[in-house]
């Protein structure tokens, strides 16, 4: 292959058709209808990934009284996010970062592996973009009809068609801008109110700027989000290696092409024929309009659908299947070197990957296991440090933040130490029968409170030592310290 | 766009050239999709809409307003609106609620702590800083010495209606004459009495110093606002200098520098630019700096 060939076919057919532009007007694809493994395997995703997406919110969760029972919720106002049994404060958000990093890492992993995968099967621009040509391929027709139409003066039939296709996906694009809103608020309720126009005025914008994006991306530009508008082509073009196993065109079975007669008659004669017949099913199945035969490029997604294409037309003529299959660049080598297959799944990469997402998950599925529902963040005042009151003592200043993440009120001590009560004083509180300060903070809240510790004039002479802040839950007992410090000069 | 005349194709890989040429090297035609180009116009469009409609073209005697009228002075007007709307109901809790019932009110507190934290940042911190912890001159607002008063009602008052701040008849007007300028004393007196007023607050006296001719000058003069103890007077704010707080210094030249000049701070009378439930709010936050009494 030279390097002319290994470009995809979208730019080479682009330019041959209009040589005297800079710009070009994008070719129509007509992808026609295949069945198959993998058709068979992106209709389940398709139907498992919207599932979840349309109906989750609508699903229940008991957390108790205080607390919404929406199983997946993003609660903007109150600053929670709610997953199931887990409940994210503001102050969590690492958990965030921790699962985009995940995220990335499994993409690469993924990619690793069997290139783009993601891109093929999961990609939302995927999902929904297949989604919309199976309305279109049932309303308007497969590929030769509406070939065959296109070229056609529009009549009144296909114009009512038309209409109807476009309708069904403003439908389509419309739900999908409702189920997005409602992960923002209980769902049952919000249905109701947007039914009423009770709904806030942002449910609306929301679900008006979904519907037309979801719309005109899966609708209308397709393919050419993947091509034009989505960084990850050039990203996992450098990620990618020749041990990874991506959709390829097994030239060295394949060449060379011949009709399926003279195939037969240079077999019989003893001359060398490849398996491929150039029927062109591969590049008419083709969502992307890349005909695979010409090598790898940015613009294929790898969604395996010229594999089940080809392997119809292989089972057809009898000969084995899979001329266009999962495979890596080492392979086609090897064989044409008269050597055998080889799959190395273990490399520094995959490895190295799996040992990243491993210990990543494992510190959040940790820490998210050993979290404390009572929290402490003390802060010491900055300005001034410390303080020299009128009778020559020295008082330093802190905001001491206790968070309550259970779901009843409680009542918190503040010990401090190694200070006595005396030492210390919280603005606006009761005293504990010690003589502690004492707060009542409500379910699911944070105090702040502004503590003083004061130390006689004599403390000066060590100009700062270690000092622990205790919140303690009067009901439940649980702990929680933190640490700071008490200057004197 | 029609084809550059220059145009040729390029023979390696068998597509058109657009015609540029920069030291022999041409510029591949590799048409963009059509769709950009209309994007670009419309970026065209919008920009030449968003000039009119907003403010954007500066002129000799201003600038043309756009045909919305917007712009971002009475945008941030509307926002000091909407946040004073949002503010409402806990304000008039605040207005009608008494200083110390705001304090005891852990709701009310923490809305006071917070309003009055920002109108400090805003109005007071200039003066007495960042933390309210003074500077030279200014006082120390988390200690509990007070020139004025430390008690909720006090600090109300002296936010309300300043130090003498004289556009405000009610202000605290009271002054520390300038003893050495005036010739009330003489240079020598001066150096004796700050010798014995450093010892009012603990400090061991200067080796020499006579400290009963210092004490004599002192109850003849200064007890009379700083009291015989020097315990001071917050009627006629006169400070304590029995303290360790100071707002001029501690050091005997520092002592000797006020009596030289007299005076005091000046301080703005808020009543009239900071409405009640501000100043309310202001008086709690200060209180609550943990120096109020
Ligand atoms: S070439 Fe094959 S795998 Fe690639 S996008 Fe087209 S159909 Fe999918
Ligand atoms: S579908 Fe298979 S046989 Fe037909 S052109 Fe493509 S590779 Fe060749």
């Amino acid at each position: 292959m030279n390097a002319r060939d290994i470009r995809g076919t979208r730019r080479v057919a682009t330019v041959a058709a209009v040589d005297n532009s800079l710009y070009a007007a994008a070719p129509k694809i007509y992808p026609q209808s295949v069945h198959g493994t993998f058709r068979r395997i992106k209709w389940a995703l398709l139907v498992v990934t919207l599932g979840i997406y349309y109906f989750l919110p609508f699903l229940r969760f008991d957390r108790g009284p205080n607390e919404p029972d929406q199983a997946v919720l993003v609660d903007l106002a109150h600053r929670r996010f709610y997953f199931f049994f887990i409940e994210i404060w503001p102050q969590e958000v690492y958990y965030f970062t921790g699962l985009l990093i995940l995220a990335a890492l499994i993409l690469f992993l993924m990619n690793a592996v069997a290139g783009r995968v993601w891109c093929g099967y999961l990609c939302p621009q995927t999902v929904w973009t297949d989604l919309f040509r199976a309305v279109e391929r049932l309303i308007e027709g497969d590929r030769r009809e509406r070939i065959h139409n296109d070229a056609l003066p529009l009549t009144a039939e296909r114009l009512a068609r038309k209409a109807l296709k476009h309708f069904v996906w403003l439908m389509i694009a419309w739900w999908t801008g409702g189920a997005w809103v409602l992960y923002f608020a209980d769902a049952p309720t919000l249905v109701r109110e947007l039914a009423t126009f009770q709904a806030p005025a942002i449910a609306y914008i929301s679900i008006g700027i979904l519907t037309f994006t979801t719309y005109a991306l899966a609708g209308h530009m397709r393919e050419q989000v993947c091509i034009y508008m989505c960084p990850w082509p050039r990203i996992q073009a450098a990620l990618t290696d020749e041990n990874a196993l991506n959709v390829t065109y097994r030239y060295d079975r394949g060449e060379p092409r011949t009709s399926l007669k003279k195939a037969e008659v240079l077999r019989a004669t003893g001359g060398r024929a490849g398996d491929c017949v150039d029927c062109g099913q591969c590049a008419a199945v083709c969502p992307m309009g890349v005909d695979i035969r010409r090598g790898a490029g940015l613009d294929c997604i790898q969604c395996g659908l010229c594999i089940d294409a080809c392997d119809t037309v292989m089972n057809k003529i009898g000969r084995p299947p899979r001329l266009i299959a999962y495979d890596t660049d080492v392979n086609i080598k090897r064989r044409l070197a008269g050597l055998g297959n080889v799959y190395r799944l273990l490399r520094t990469r995959t490895v190295l990957y799996t040992v990243l997402i491993a210990v990543i998950g494992a510190i959040m599925l940790t820490s998210l296991a050993t979290r404390n529902n009572l929290g402490v963040a003390v802060m010491h005042d900055r300005n001034p440090l410390y303080l020299q009151l009128a009778d020559g003592s020295i008082r330093n200043a802190y905001m001491v933040r206790i968070l309550n993440h259970t779901t009843a009120t409680s009542s918190y001590v503040l010990k401090v130490k190694p200070f006595t009560p005396a030492n210390v004083t919280a603005i606006g509180t009761g005293k504990s029968k010690d003589g502690w300060p004492k707060v009542e903070i409500g379910p699911d809240q944070t105090y702040e409170l502004r503590v003083l510790v004061t130390l006689p004039a004599s403390a000066s002479s060590v100009a700062s030592r270690d000092i622990t802040f205790q919140i303690i839950n009067k009901t439940s007992s649980q702990i929680a310290t933190a640490r700071d410090h008490f200057l004197t000069r | 766009m029609s084809q550059d005349p220059h145009s040729t194709i390029d023979e390696a890989s068998g597509t058109s050239t657009t015609g540029h040429e920069w030291d022999g090297i041409k510029e591949l035609n590799t048409p963009l999709p059509l769709w950009w180009l209309y994007t670009f116009y419309a970026c065209i469009a919008f920009s030449v809409l968003y000039w009119i409609a907003y403010p954007a073209w500066p002129l000799i005697g201003g600038y043309t307003h756009g045909l919305l009228g917007w712009n971002s002075r009475t945008a941030v007007v509307g926002d000091l609106k909407n946040l004073q709307t949002l503010r409402g109901p806990m304000n008039a809790k605040i207005a009608k609620a008494s200083l110390k019932t705001i304090e005891n009110t852990p709701e009310l507190l923490a809305f006071a702590r917070a309003e009055g934290a920002a109108a400090f940042a805003q109005n007071c911190a200039p003066c007495h800083g960042a933390g309210a912890q003074g500077s030279y001159g200014y006082p120390n607002l988390n200690a509990n010495r007070w020139i004025w008063g430390g008690t909720l009602d006090e600090i109300h008052t002296t936010i309300e209606h300043g130090a003498r701040w004289t556009a405000d008849p009610d202000t605290h007007m009271m002054m520390m004459p300038a003893f050495g300028h005036d010739g009330i004393l003489k240079p020598e007196q001066i150096s004796e009495v700050a010798d014995y007023v450093r010892t009012l607050s603990g400090n061991k006296p200067s080796p020499g110093a006579d400290l009963a001719k210092g004490a004599k000058l002192f109850a003849d003069n200064c007890s009379a606002c700083h009291g015989p103890n020097g315990k001071g007077n917050i009627q006629i704010g006169a400070p304590n200098l029995t303290t360790k707080v100071w707002l001029y210094g501690p050091t005997k030249a520092d002592i000797m520098h006020r009596v030289e000049v007299g005076g005091g701070g000046t301080m703005p009378a808020w009543h009239g630019r900071l409405d009640e439930p501000t100043i309310k709010a202001l008086t709690v936050f200060v209180h609550s700096l943990g120096g109020g009494q």
